[in-house]
């Protein structure tokens, strides 16, 4: 009995602010509903429309964009950040906090910062760059779709490298000595080792390294918002940005309900997969 | 037979000759590359943040100054001085106070509740109890931006949209999954021989819990704490939609504002600023405290 009463703050707090939510979530993305006046059952119009809604579409596209980038290039950084400070020594754990301590800093945090480091004339990175000849400094990088894409991807991954490091540097520590050991004895060269030993066993870890960054990217809207607020011309709004635009703007609540379910949808469905072939390909 | 002996001897022979190449701390790289790169990468890593700091410290006029400078000719406290005066209704001194407490309240709401939660799971089961814990993992798979408007509603018939103790309670909810998460296995830990001879020397359970079981779970409330601080600390869209009042904005939502700028001029020397005085906690806390923070991370992402 004293279990139940235990457990029951966490059960209200989770039923109100989570459980609850979610099935509103639900019921409202059958509706036609704003903040204000009477919400109207539209049956599964909001999610109809949300197929032929072309800026959500366009929304998705670059979510998907973004999320395809972004995966390998911080899986590589993270992966290569991990090889060179895997060693439990006292220098490697100074460099380990040191990649590290981006992490702890704040999406927004990380995105003011890069506003200032690439603003045109005051930034002192496009100065550095106008001055090796590879740009104008008085150049507005935020202005273009491509520039300001790698304006977000460098600082995301200084933000968050770190982080996928360490639960590699934890994967490769958790191999055993005498695997890697026998497998020295038996000749295996590094890059073998590293190929037949160290890559199967770090499947369980791999597999989480990308659910991390692959919901992550999905979910991408801190950096979007500040660093380019959606911009130039729509071309970088996230699928969060949509439907907080959507829902947070435009008070189309209903239809950013059916645009949510179908964003969870999605996660759902790409941590699933993800697992599913990671988890089969260890048989072959 | 014979064979597993060679094996082993050559083993422990192999051991033997690593001793010296130990010292190298890559198998791919030669130690001196291996110093270079880790050095160019540090400094990479550790720019940033030294723009911040400097770009904090000039004095307004240098902060503009184009081109920047590399290094403040002269030292200022200007900016932060200003952060107590109110920028057009907006003082991120203010900002600041909401930040500490809206942190500090989603920290403590999440170790209490985690804490009772976790112990009920480890050591008072019941029927339903494995059922529960299922669905408290669950919510580990759906993000919280795509339940924000009705959690925006929901508050709102609360009478909590708009205030700091509505988003603290959102935040702690969705900290607590991982709160629970870790303290049902830092109390799961512990040998049930301890609790019952707390029992039979005449403790109650609850007592018992408080006495001999959270004193041993420390390091998992200590995790908790940290990871649940940073995430509020640093929490940026919930505050931006469940807060629509300037002057109840956490930092990281305030500096928005002044980022967008007044008059279409943006007083860099201030925002930044105000970003410095965001991270200082959360890099000070983290190098102070680094082992329980990395050990919650890992426990909490090998779930």
């Amino acid at each position: 009995m004293l279990g139940v009463v235990f457990m029951l703050p966490a059960m209200v707090l989770l039923g109100a602010f989570f459980f609850w939510p979610l099935l509103r979530t639900i019921y409202l993305s059958f509706f036609d509903a704003s903040i204000l006046g009477q919400p109207s059952f539209v049956g599964i119009q909001n999610y109809a429309d949300a197929f032929t809604d072309s800026d959500f579409g366009q929304a998705v596209l670059f979510t998907v964009l973004y999320t395809v980038i972004m995966t390998p290039v911080l899986l590589a950084i993270g992966f290569g950040l991990a090889l060179l400070v895997r060693k439990n020594t006292r220098v490697t754990r100074v460099f380990q906090t040191i990649y590290f301590i981006p992490v702890v800093i704040g999406m927004a945090s990380a995105s003011y910062l890069a506003l200032y480091i690439w603003q045109p004339d005051i930034g002192p990175l496009p100065n550095l760059l106008g001055r090796l000849g590879l740009g104008n400094a008085s150049t507005n990088l935020f202005a273009n779709f491509w520039t300001v894409f790698l304006i977000v991807t460098v600082t995301v991954v200084w933000k968050v490298a770190g982080l996928q490091m360490l639960l590699l540097i934890s994967g490769m520590q958790s191999i055993s000595t005498d695997v890697m050991e026998a497998a020295k004895i038996d000749g295996a060269g590094a890059w073998q080792t590293f190929r037949h030993i160290t890559l199967p066993l770090l499947r369980p870890t791999l597999a989480l390294v990308l659910v991390f960054s692959v919901a992550g990217s999905l979910l991408a809207f801190d950096q979007f918002f500040i660093l380019s607020g959606g911009g130039p011309e729509n071309s970088t709004l996230t699928a969060v940005f949509q439907i907080y635009r959507v829902s947070f703007i435009q008070f189309h609540l209903g239809y950013g309900s059916a645009l949510s379910i179908l964003l969870m949808l999605v996660l759902g469905a790409v941590s699933a997969v993800q697992m599913l072939l990671l988890r089969n390909s260890d048989n072959s | 037979m014979t064979s597993t002996t060679a094996r082993t001897t050559l083993r422990s022979r192999s051991t033997a000759q690593t001793d010296a190449p130990r010292r190298r701390r890559s198998s791919f790289l030669p130690t001196g590359a291996w110093w270079v790169v880790n050095v160019c990468l540090a400094v990479l890593f550790l720019y940033p943040l030294y723009i911040l700091i400097i770009q904090a410290i000039k004095s307004p006029a240098e902060a503009a100054a184009v081109p920047p400078t590399a290094f403040p000719h002269q030292f200022s406290l200007h900016n932060f001085v200003e952060l107590g005066t109110s920028q057009g209704g907006l003082s991120l001194l203010s900002s600041l106070g909401n930040s500490l407490f809206v942190s500090v309240l989603t920290t403590l709401v999440t170790l209490v509740v985690s804490t009772f939660a976790g112990y009920a799971f480890a050591k008072l089961p019941f029927r339903g109890s494995r059922f529960l814990f299922f669905v408290t993992l669950v919510t580990f798979m759906v993000p919280f931006q795509a339940i924000i408007t009705p959690l925006y509603l929901t508050l709102k018939d609360l009478g909590l949209q708009n205030n700091l103790v509505g988003l603290s309670l959102v935040m702690a909810t969705f900290n607590l999954p991982f709160g629970i998460f870790v303290m049902r296995n830092s109390f799961a830990a512990i040998p049930p021989s301890l609790e019952e001879a707390a029992l039979i020397d005449g403790a109650t359970a609850f007592g018992a819990m408080r006495r001999v079981m959270l004193p041993i779970a420390v390091p998992g409330l200590v995790s908790t704490a940290l990871l649940t601080f940073f995430a509020a600390w640093n929490e940026f869209f919930a505050t931006l939609i469940l807060i629509t009042d300037q002057s109840k904005y956490t930092l990281p939502v305030s500096l928005s504002i002044l980022s967008a700028g007044q008059n279409n001029s943006v007083n860099w020397g201030l925002l930044e600023a105000g970003v410095l005085i965001t991270v200082i906690p959360c890099v000070v806390i983290y190098l102070i405290l680094q082992k329980y923070y990395v050990a919650g991370l890992l426990s909490g992402a090998v779930k």
